[in-house]
């Protein structure tokens, strides 16, 4: 047993360090600690940046192009990045669909697609749930009908994140309704400029507009862009699954959130005195602060057992509950701290226009991030459904 | 024992909840929730004509009703649909400060409130007070036959729509001390008096509020010099009887939405509502929806009681319907998933209604803390 990095971990810790701390934009980093909203150029700035480092495809093999990182580095940099408000990294190309490409993909898709996902030539976006097939992913209804050298796609795919950025998407496309659901999904890429596909966007309970729905009408789409085999989409659909629970647990973000709340609660005064010294607020957050303690623990543990080759099992169920339980609870803390100051939600303020904010700092996003962050235990699997998943693991059969 | 509401308000509930069916649908809402103003003059007036602002006042003051249960049927109602028209602000807070208070010739704002011409903001909170009601340190002067007013004061709810506002001012005395206190009838368009207006995220319109010198005549003073704390706390615990009932009526929109839609969504070839995993979690909703409401009934039924009674109660009540509003408002959300993450659908504004009641007037654990206090005296 031994809790801490090795030399050449912490050598690898002070290197993200001080790259942070010298290329991350200050604009971007404002934008982050939720002084606005950040926009397409943000996240391809920040993109650009990575990438000159080679920091960009941290999960990539080098023969693609990428920094091969081991598990633990990966959990390092995706810490110090939380901790230093760096804009997370979009992770529809570069770590979801690329690990299927690299895997499953043809020669061609990989040497086309592979090069403009580091360039930021493409955006990609995710055509997974529809309205009808959320938790129950497998009973989706976007068919796509084989017509000559094309596939004619119909349907709808709803809660597309950043998809008004997109210029492609990802689609899981029923190719075969007379076999079990999932013997007859495919795995398709498509271009978002192909006639009959319309974005619409969703605006959240916070006013945010970061999901959209995609409407298909006889859109054509080339069948070289089918993925691997037809009909075998479930299976790519499952290990790009594993890839997005990476980093699932939000570590880091919790950690940056945490001492957000304590920055707060150092200069809120209650009753005379400031908040951090009320003992009812003090053990809320102490409280948090053990679950979050023992959740990187967990976290690392979980790591360590990957980078010795071992398959995640219900683990990364795990991590996914608790460590949304965690964001959450945070969430919840930085509303209560921002006391009457919770309340006021200017446009400005997650538009990032010049005026100055209203309440102390750090008070004016709490609100919003608390109602958006509900989210963390409904999507990339629910929190129902990774329980699911762990009961059914451990007692067997039923749900 | 009789729990069942007056004839009178039995009435009332019926006709509010009615006219609301109608008039108050999610896209009207919606359409309010966009607008400039924040809140709709024209169903403001006709609630009003409805009689549910005099139902929040004293016959002797001109209204009908105006007890602990007048103003829960009330707010129940509003809860339910999710108004966001600032009968808050304007009847209880600033009318029944006026009422409680005011002059004979003050008086005569509350006729106008009653009959729906005009809006009142209280002007109390300041930017270090956060839930202390004490901490006042916004200064009045008296100069010469005036007084002056000099501070700022922060979230002040329809303080851009209100007519005149009702500011309270340090005369004497420490940031922290209750004696001292005045109230003032200030015009809102009073020199050296600025806004600064912005939404606010559950609904309605709210300002920081500069008192650069403004100068008043003595005659703006509402009740005796320094001696405004108790009408405050007797103001505030009628507002908090208020917010309890609308957390109470919004948890039971939340709560007969999530039942809808756990017996219609279908995932797995069945409803979720079949899902036992789901059934034990919204029977929890339901024990706590009725925990609410025993609170509200307890809170309501002692606002008219002694001062240490009434602030334990409500205390409590705002304590249990923090805790059970949160549970409610994020279970509700967690069991419908991602549509209830939408702007458009009524569970959004209607869980940002619980959830944000908690920052008026004390949040769980102020409350929490209030109750240890009172209990413990």
């Amino acid at each position: 047993m031994d809790l801490s990095f090795s030399p050449e971990e912490r050598a690898f810790r002070d290197e993200v360090r001080a790259f942070l701390a010298s290329s991350l934009p200050d604009e971007l980093r404002a934008k982050v600690r939720g002084e606005g909203r950040l926009t397409k150029a943000d996240m391809d700035r920040w993109h650009a940046i990575l990438n000159e480092k080679g920091w960009l495809a941290q999960n990539w093999p080098k023969e693609f192009g990428g920094a091969a990182w081991s598990p633990v580095q990966r959990h390092i940099f995706e810490e110090e990045a939380a901790r230093a408000d760096a804009p997370r990294i979009v992770p529809f190309g570069l770590s979801m669909l690329a690990p299927v490409l690299q895997k499953f993909g043809s020669k061609a898709q990989q040497d086309h697609y592979l090069p403009r996902i580091l360039s930021g030539e493409d955006w990609w976006c995710q055509g997974y749930s529809e309205p009808g097939a959320g938790s129950d992913l497998a009973s989706l209804k976007t068919r796509a009908v084989r017509d000559g050298d094309h596939y004619v796609v119909n349907g709808q795919k709803t809660w597309t994140t950043l998809g008004q950025h997109a210029n492609r998407i990802f689609c899981l496309v029923r190719t075969d309704s007379t076999v079990k659901q999932q013997e007859g999904i495919s795995f398709l890429l498509i271009d978002m400029d192909t006639p009959g596909i319309e974005v619409r966007p969703i605006i959240l309970l916070d006013g945010s507009p970061e999901v959209n729905e995609v409407w298909f009408t006889d859109v054509r789409v080339p069948v070289e862009n089918l993925v691997g085999e037809e009909n075998k989409g479930w299976t790519y659909a499952k290990y790009l699954l594993t890839h997005e629970r990476t980093n699932i647990a939000g570590v880091g973000s919790s950690q940056a959130g945490l001492e957000a709340v304590k920055r707060m609660a150092r200069t809120q005064m209650q009753g005379g005195k400031p908040l951090a010294q009320n003992p009812h607020f003090a053990a809320r957050l102490a409280q948090v602060e053990i679950d979050l303690m023992a959740m990187a623990t967990t976290n690392l543990r979980i790591i360590s057992a990957a980078a010795a080759g071992q398959a995640p099992g219900v683990e990364s169920s795990m991590l996914k509950v608790k460590g949304t339980i965690i964001r959450q609870e945070i969430n919840d803390l930085a509303r209560r701290a921002a006391g009457p100051y919770a309340m006021p939600f200017p446009s400005e303020a997650v538009e990032g226009a010049n005026e100055a904010p209203i309440g102390p700092d750090g008070t004016g996003p709490v609100a919003a991030q608390y109602f958006n962050n509900r989210k963390l235990s409904i999507f990339g699997g629910s929190n129902e459904i990774q329980r699911g998943i762990i009961a059914k693991v451990k007692l067997g059969g039923g749900q | 024992m009789n729990f069942d509401l007056t004839e009178e308000r039995r009435m009332l509930q019926d006709t509010l909840r009615r006219f609301l069916k109608d008039r108050y649908a999610t896209a009207t809402r919606n359409a309010i929730l966009d607008s400039d103003a924040g809140f709709s003059a024209d169903i403001w007036t006709d609630l009003a004509d409805l009689g549910v602002i005099g139902a929040l006042f004293a016959e002797d003051r001109g209204g009908f009703g105006g007890a602990g249960f007048d103003i829960a049927v009330v707010f129940e109602e509003l809860g339910r649909a999710g108004v966001v028209e600032p009968f808050l602000e304007t009847a209880i807070l600033g009318g029944g400060l006026v009422a409680a208070l005011g002059s004979d010739d003050q008086q005569a704002l509350v006729a106008d409130v009653i009959a729906g011409g005009l809006h009142l903001a209280f002007a109390h909170g300041e930017p270090n007070s956060r839930y202390d009601l004490n901490r006042v340190e916004t200064t009045a002067r008296v100069d010469g036959d005036g007084v002056v007013l000099t501070g700022a004061k922060a979230v002040v709810m329809n303080a851009e729509a209100a007519g005149w506002l009702i500011v309270s001012a340090r005369e004497s005395g420490d940031a922290g001390d209750e004696a001292g206190i005045s109230l003032f009838l200030v015009p809102a368009d009073a020199t050296g008096l600025s806004l600064r207006g912005y939404p606010v995220i559950s609904g309605g319109r709210a300002a920081e509020i500069k008192l650069d010198g403004v100068r008043l005549q003595a005659s703006a003073r509402l009740g005796a010099a320094g001696a405004g704390f108790d009408a405050i706390c007797t103001a505030v615990a009628r507002a908090n009887v208020a917010l309890a009932a609308e957390a109470l009526g919004a948890m039971e929109t939340a709560t007969a939405l999530t039942r809808d839609y756990l017996m219609t969504r279908k995932q797995f070839g069945r409803p979720i509502g079949s899902f036992q995993a789901l059934q034990h979690r919204f029977a929890d909703l339901l024990i706590e929806l009725e925990q609410a409401r025993s609170a509200v009934i307890n809170a309501a039924g002692h606002l008219e009681a002694g001062a240490k009674e009434r602030d334990r109660q409500i205390a409590a009540a705002r304590n249990l319907i923090g805790r059970a509003g949160r549970l409610v408002a994020e279970e509700a959300i967690q069991m419908h998933g991602g549509i209830a993450m939408t702007q458009e659908y009524e569970l959004a504004h209607i869980a940002k209604r619980i959830v944000m009641t908690d920052h008026r007037f004390g949040d769980t654990d102020w409350h929490l803390e209030r109750f240890i206090d009172l209990s413990a005296a």
